[in-house]
Formats: structure tokens, C-alpha cells, sequence
């Protein structure tokens, strides 16, 4: 039997980016909460400091800041006809644990989601016909616009330090931004990141081409900044150990360094650590949740009664929580009704290698999770698809993001795995090699979804969440398209005497790394029968529990997702404080 | 940082013939003492936690092909891969602590990854003794006493799943071997390998250097500074007492 703790106004699951400003916010209007976080408290001081944070084994190989895949993974199959099985040790992505979450081993490439990544269904309806749509594809409208949006997309530039050159200032266009950037209602408050060579030279290349590259939007500071909080950022000091790693300088945003100081000094704001929450408990109705179950640290269960329960886990770990609580209905790829589990993504991700003479030294160490050149030519609707036949795009780049040669040693095709041959190609090429990275949209079809696995369970006993997932068809041919287009940009690049362009192939595989942006299952929507949420993440069917993060998505944008996760989360609460607390119930009648 | 003389080709070669203990694991098994210069490190650095002795030498012969030493430098034996797996493997990660081992355990696809119930140390020692019984039975000796070609062969062989191992699928213990010595050539110091930092310096990669602030505009500038180890750095925010009086 669970014991029983004190009740609470506010229970929030996970310690990552929504938690902490949903959590901040709710504290300072006055609301008692807590969150609850699965993992230890860690803080860039000490326990990001370096040298020994500078530690690939640790951090990249043995998963210091990941999830524990032992105790709890996805099951995964590619199709309803295959048994899904447990993924045993983490290669697809990295989700994230501990105080906060993947917001502190991320990247910090940072991008607002396009205005036409909101309206995609019926924008591409209008423009080009239903026919563009495979019959398979299940994209849907978002219920918010990105001029709703835009407010609360300025706000966390301004909390995260954002770095970068704006391209569109108030519909105005901006010399030396990007001109495909949806329009943004003030500058990024910190210049853009210096240039290394390989991006120099991507950009070159591909201006050369006609194409319109630009320095890549960043959450790394780049100089010293107080945030919208008070709180001191200071400069990137290109140490190229982001992506995987905590920053030791304070110049990476998360949400120890840009919010979590402040909301800890509000008496009314609790973290709480080594909880790991079980489910959401609901009245016998179903239509109201009465509190939370976590094991705290030492394994025992409590009970936490809470007025309003907000789901601020990894994406798709909401959607798991969702499902173990009984919570909305589970989707069914076969009937096609149900909503939670529904429209999962990932990113439609793909590269073009290229080796370099050897007089040119790129100096692959010299970088920052979020440095590039990119271009967004090929994005969202930026150019004509109907000769095309596919929805989405991509954007290009080359970003340097580590140099750290465990990971990074690259070599062309044909070297063998190993021996002397292998090492004189290591030596040779590891500082004349770059690859263009793509990252593209990727877009829901109806046999791709999450559910509870039949068989396999986590440490606590509980079902995994299982996936079920295959690229689409359409999303082949965008692969296809948008590599050919990198590889062009690759031999046109000084110096590069090799391309190696790979595009998506089906199956997809859960072997290969290819983003932490897994996103959908607990869509967000106008249509109950086509959504777990409303437009302010209330859940249709218990409207005192709210969803956030990227598991709200219909469909994944090419852009990284956590500027749209920030701002849906400050829209979120920005509805809770003006209407909810006031009057708890259905913000969107149905 | 101290600044320190790059090594010319004929130093390294010459690190290669004498200074880092080869056979080492034998001669600690029947007590010879150590070399004298090496002995203080050497007595904590060489006792082995994971490993007997005979794995070590199989370990040590791997390392010696998947990274030869050559005129480019030490390979992954001479940097210590023997050694920065059997603490590995001596670990919580070899024990499987990121590893979900809840059955039941059935084939699955390719793209659905590690469907084993092997932890990494269960993989590595049962693969090396299928190896040594493999090569005894065809070549009439364990592993590490072939000749370089035969035991190119028999990782040949391992690689394309030819050797049977059953029921460990040899393909599968020769990425992990792989796998191994590759983080055990690349890896911190700190850990065991890359010893003098032979892996960092075979690619030019700086370690755990601090900033490339005033580099990274540089644009194909070579870099030519000395790689930088955990061990050797200062971490920043720890002050030994004597430097306050």
C-alpha cells in the first residue's frame, strides 16, 4: 500500500525543460508544487566540471546522462506482423534522465518549427492538392498557428540566451539572416556562434549554388548574458563536448543554468529526486486524476495527491504514462480509432560523408553541439514540391559538433573495419573529413504507433512502451531528393575529393543513432477523436492532467524540436494561470 | 601547459621495442620482477581484475591485429587495450548495468539489435575461450602463439560469422572485441588504454583540452598543440590545500 503524503496543487513528472518552466511558473502564482524526477540532481557545478566531464567513455559510450536502458527501454518492430522486441542498450536515441532531463545533454541547435509545419494538411492541400498525400500519411493540422505561438517562441529565445542573426524581423527581411525564417518579433539577444572551416567552406559551396546559407541559430550564449530570469550565462568556449555532455561553463542552456536557481528559492516549489513515477491515479469516474504514484529512492511507494497533474516526461515517456494510467483511449492501428499512441515519429535523417586533401585540416575538435552553416532552401514549403511528389523537407549543414574519436573516426567506404589498412585511413582522414548532415521532416502513417508491449516490463514490472515504425514512403523520396541536393553541395565544396551520399532505406532500424526527436503519440488537437489534447494540453478526457513536450506533435518538423517545445510549454501554463487555476475544468469545449 | 618536444618517428619506434611490456601478463604469472623504471606504476597497472592470464595474452594478440603497431605508432596492445578492458570488463558495465536482460530472448530482425542474454564480461570470456579452443583444435595452439597471417584469419573468420563459437554467434563477439579495443585505443588514459595518449596522437586529437575560442577561426590551421589526459589536467574547481599556505 502506497503511503500517503501531504496533497499538493501541482504535481509535475520530469525535471527537464517543460517541467522546470511549467513548474517555475505555476510557484511564482502561487501554487504549491512539486516535481518529480526520476534521476540524481545534477548541477554544471560540480558536477559538469572539467576536465573530467571532457570524458567520451562515460558520457557518449557508457550513457552517464541516457536513460537506463536495464531498467526501462522501448520494445521495437518495424510492422504489426513482427513480435516487437526489447531494444537492449541505447543506439537509436538518447533519452534523457536525471534534473533536466535531455535538456542537459542536448545539442542546443535551436529552430523555431516553420508556420507551414502547423498548418501542414490543409497548406499543402491548398497548394498542391490532396493527391500530394500518400494515402498512408495520417498528418493533421496543429490547432495553434505559429503567429499564436510566436510570443511565447521569443520568450524562451530570451530565457535560453539564444544566439543567432535574424532573418525576418517583423515580416521585415534581415541582411545576413536567414530569408526563409518564419518571422520573429525581436533579435535573437546574443550574436551568432563563430564559423570552423567546414561549415565555412558548406556555406561558400553552396552559395556558390544559389543556394542562401546561414549561421545556425544556437542555445549555447555567446558572450556573457543575464536571461530573462536574472540568471548568468557566459560565453561558448568551442570545447566541442555538448552533444552527450553537461557544459561545464554555463554557456549551454538547461534548465539548471536558466530557470530551476530561481524557482528553488520560492518556499512553494519542491524537487524531488529518485521518484519514479508509476502512474497518474484517476477517480473511479475516469475523469479526474487524484494524484501520483511514484517508488521514491529507496523503493518505496507514496502516493502524491495533487489538484492538477502536468506530464513534463521525455516524449514519448508521456505517452508510456498516459497508457499505463489509463488515460485517453490507446490507438488501433487496425480499427484506425483511438488517439493515444498515434502519429509517432522520429526524424527523417540522412548525410553525405566527405573526405578531404589532406591540405585541408578541418580540426574536427574545434566545435560545439550547435555550430554550423545551414540552409534552408529545402525546408518545410520553401520550395515547389509539385514536381516532387512528397511532403516535408530538410534542412543542410555542416555542424561540428565532436571530434572525440571513439565515436569519430571516419573512413571511406571500402577501408577495412580494421588492421593496418584501417589505421593508416584513420590517421589519414580523421582531420581532412566532414559530412553534411540533413535533417528532415518526418511524417506519421497509420501503422506506425506506440503501445504497451504484451511481454516485456520494467523494472517496476510495468509494460514497456512499444514502437511500432517504418519510413513512409513519402519520406523516402524527400531522403532521396535532399541527399542528391547535399551531395551536389559536397563536390562543389574546395578541397573534397570524395562524397559518399546516403540516403534512407527502408527498413528503418533501431541499430543506427539518428536523433533523440522522437515525437507524437499524444497529438495535439481540435478534433477529440484525433488528439489526446486540446490546444492548451489538456488532456479531452481528464482535463485536470496536461501533456507537454514533443510528444504533442502531429508530425515531426525538420527543425530540432526543443524551441517549439519551449514555447508550447510557456503557452501552456501562460492558459493555465490566466483561465485554468481560476476555474478548473474543459479550457476547449467539445 | 608544460610544452614538450613532438616525438620523431625514430622515438616512437623506439618506445615500440622497449618500453611498454609486451608478454608482460606471463612474466607477472610466474613473479619475475618488473622492470625497474616501470615498477611502481607497473605493479597496480598490470595486476588484472578480469582477466587470467592466458585471456590476457589472447586479448593482447587481438589488440596487437585490429591495431597493429607500425611506423605510425603504437598499436592497441602497446596502449594498454588489455588492460582498459579487464576494468571494463571488471565493472559495472561489464557486468551489464546499461544492458536490459529480461527474457525472454528470441531471434529477432537486424534492425532490431542485441536480442543476447550476454553481458559484456560473460561475451568476452566465453568468446576468447571458444577462440582458444577453435585454434587449438585446427592449429594445434591457443590463439596468441599463431603466427600473425593465421590469426588474421581466424578474426576473418570471426567477423564473417564463419567461426562457430555456438552458442555465441562469432560475428557478434568480434564487433564487441572490436568495439573494445577501439575505446580502449581512444579512451581516456584514466581508464587504462591509449597509454601516453598513442590513439589521441595517432589522429591529432587534443583530449580533454579546454577551449578552441581563439582556434576555431583559424580556418585550416592545423592544430599543433600536445594532447591534454583527465589525469593530467587540473580540474578547475579543486584547489589543493598547500597552494593556499
Amino acid at each position: 500500500m502506497a503511503e500517503q503524503l501531504p496533497p499538493v496543487d501541482v504535481a509535475i513528472i520530469g525535471g527537464g525543460w517543460t517541467g522546470s518552466i511549467i513548474g517555475k511558473e505555476l510557484a511564482a502564482a502561487g501554487q504549491r508544487v512539486v516535481i518529480l524526477e526520476r534521476g540524481e540532481p545534477r548541477w554544471p557545478s560540480p558536477d559538469f566540471q572539467g576536465p573530467n566531464v571532457h570524458d567520451e567513455l562515460k558520457y557518449t559510450r557508457r550513457h552517464a546522462l541516457h536513460q537506463n536502458a536495464a531498467t526501462e527501454t522501448y520494445t521495437f518492430r518495424n510492422n504489426t506482423r513482427q513480435t516487437a522486441l526489447p531494444m537492449r542498450r541505447w543506439q537509436f536515441a538518447y533519452p534523457g534522465t536525471h534534473l533536466g532531463g535531455a535538456g542537459n545533454h542536448w545539442s542546443g541547435a535551436y529552430y523555431r518549427f516553420h508556420p507551414t509545419d502547423f498548418n501542414l494538411r490543409s497548406h499543402y492541400t491548398e497548394r498542391y492538392g490532396a493527391g500530394i498525400f500518400d494515402d498512408d500519411l495520417t498528418c493533421q493540422d496543429w490547432p495553434v498557428s505559429y503567429d499564436e505561438l510566436e510570443p511565447y517562441f521569443d520568450r524562451f529565445d530570451y530565457l535560453i540566451g539564444a544566439s543567432g542573426q535574424a532573418g525576418n524581423l517583423k515580416g521585415e527581411q534581415q541582411e545576413g539572416g536567414n530569408p526563409f525564417e518564419p518571422w520573429r518579433s525581436r533579435p535573437y539577444p546574443n550574436p551568432p556562434m563563430k564559423v570552423p572551416y567546414a561549415p565555412a567552406l558548406f556555406g561558400e559551396a553552396a552559395r556558390s549554388l544559389g543556394y542562401h546559407p546561414y549561421v545556425q541559430p544556437s542555445a549555447l550564449a555567446t558572450r556573457p548574458y543575464v536571461n530573462s530570469e536574472g540568471l548568468h550565462m557566459s560565453a561558448c568556449v568551442y570545447c566541442g563536448f555538448c552533444s552527450n555532455f553537461g557544459c561545464e561553463h554555463f554557456a549551454k542552456a538547461s534548465p539548471q543554468v536558466c530557470i530551476l536557481p530561481v524557482a528553488m528559492k520560492m518556499d512553494n516549489f519542491e524537487i524531488r529526486t529518485g521518484a519514479h513515477v508509476l502512474r497518474v491515479e484517476l477517480s473511479p469516474d475516469k475523469k479526474r486524476a487524484t494524484g501520483v504514484t511514484y517508488v521514491d529512492a529507496a523503493g518505496n511507494e507514496r502516493f502524491q495527491p495533487a489538484d492538477t497533474v502536468v506530464l513534463c516526461a521525455f516524449s514519448i515517456n508521456n505517452v508510456r504514462l498516459l497508457l499505463l494510467s489509463g488515460i485517453g483511449k490507446p490507438y488501433d492501428p487496425e480499427t484506425d480509432t483511438g488517439v493515444v499512441g498515434r502519429n509517432y515519429t522520429h526524424q527523417t535523417t540522412s548525410g553525405v560523408n566527405l573526405f578531404f586533401d589532406e591540405s585541408v585540416n578541418i580540426n574536427p575538435f574545434m566545435g560545439a553541439g550547435a555550430v554550423a552553416v545551414t540552409m534552408d532552401d529545402f525546408c518545410a514549403d520553401n520550395f515547389d514540391h509539385g514536381p516532387h511528389g512528397f511532403v516535408g523537407g530538410g534542412y543542410l549543414q555542416i555542424q561540428v559538433v565532436s571530434g572525440a574519436p571513439i565515436g569519430y573516426h571516419p573512413t571511406p567506404k571500402g577501408t577495412p573495419a580494421w588492421g593496418p589498412e584501417w589505421k593508416r585511413a584513420v590517421r589519414r582522414y580523421y582531420n581532412h573529413s566532414a559530412s553534411i548532415t540533413i535533417t528532415g521532416s518526418a511524417q506519421p502513417t497509420r501503422g506506425g504507433y506506440l503501445s504497451l508491449d504484451p511481454t516485456y516490463q520494467d523494472a517496476w514490472g510495468q509494460p514497456l512502451l512499444r514502437i511500432t515504425y517504418d519510413l513512409p514512403d513519402n519520406d523516402i523520396r524527400m531522403s532521396a531528393f535532399l541527399t542528391a541536393k547535399g551531395d551536389e553541395i559536397g563536390k562543389a565544396m574546395k578541397g573534397v575529393v570524395r562524397t559518399e551520399p546516403g540516403p534512407r532505406k527502408r527498413p528503418f532500424s533501431a541499430t543506427a543513432y539518428q536523433s533523440t526527436h522522437l515525437t507524437g503519440g499524444a497529438a495535439m488537437g481540435d478534433d477529440p477523436s484525433t488528439s489526446v489534447v486540446n490546444r492548451y494540453g489538456q488532456v479531452w478526457d481528464v482535463p485536470n492532467v496536461f501533456v507537454t513536450g514533443a510528444s504533442l506533435f502531429p508530425q515531426n518538423s525538420c527543425f530540432n524540436p526543443t524551441g517549439t517545445v519551449g514555447a508550447t510549454a510557456y503557452w501552456i501554463v501562460d492558459k493555465i494561470k490566466a483561465d485554468y487555476l481560476r476555474s478548473p475544468g474543459p479550457l476547449v469545449s467539445t | 601547459m608544460e610544452e614538450k618536444p613532438v616525438l620523431s618517428r625514430r622515438h616512437v619506434l623506439k618506445a615500440l621495442t622497449v618500453g611498454v611490456p609486451g608478454a608482460a601478463w606471463a612474466v607477472r604469472a610466474r613473479g619475475a620482477p618488473q622492470d625497474a623504471h616501470r615498477e611502481a606504476a607497473a605493479s597496480t597497472e598490470r595486476t588484472l581484475r578480469f582477466f587470467n592470464t592466458r585471456e590476457a595474452q589472447a586479448m593482447d594478440a587481438i589488440a596487437a591485429r585490429l591495431i597493429p603497431a607500425d611506423d605510425l605508432g603504437p598499436g592497441a596492445k602497446e596502449a594498454g587495450a588489455t588492460y582498459f578492458l579487464d576494468g571494463q570488463l571488471a565493472g559495472a558495465w561489464g557486468a551489464g548495468d546499461q544492458l536490459y536482460r529480461q527474457g525472454p530472448f528470441q531471434p529477432g530482425t537486424p534492425e532490431q539489435g542485441y536480442q543476447l542474454s550476454f553481458t559484456p564480461a560473460e561475451m568476452i570470456r566465453r568468446g576468447l575461450a571458444a577462440l582458444d579452443e577453435a585454434a587449438r583444435k585446427r592449429d594445434g595452439k591457443p590463439f596468441a602463439e599463431l603466427d600473425a597471417e593465421r590469426q588474421d584469419a581466424w578474426l576473418r573468420a570471426m567477423q564473417a560469422g564463419e567461426a562457430d563459437f555456438s552458442p555465441l554467434p562469432s560475428a557478434i563477439f568480434f564487433q564487441a572485441l572490436l568495439e573494445g579495443v577501439i575505446e580502449g585505443f581512444f579512451s581516456d588514459p584514466m581508464y587504462g588504454g591509449n597509454r601516453d595518449m598513442a590513439g589521441w596522437k595517432l589522429v591529432g586529437f587534443p583530449g580533454a583540452y579546454a577551449s578552441f575560442s581563439n582556434d576555431i577561426e583559424r580556418h585550416g590551421v592545423a592544430w599543433a598543440g600536445q594532447p591534454v589526459s583527465i589525469a593530467m589536467a587540473r580540474p578547475h574547481d579543486a584547489h589543493r590545500k598547500e597552494d593556499h599556505g
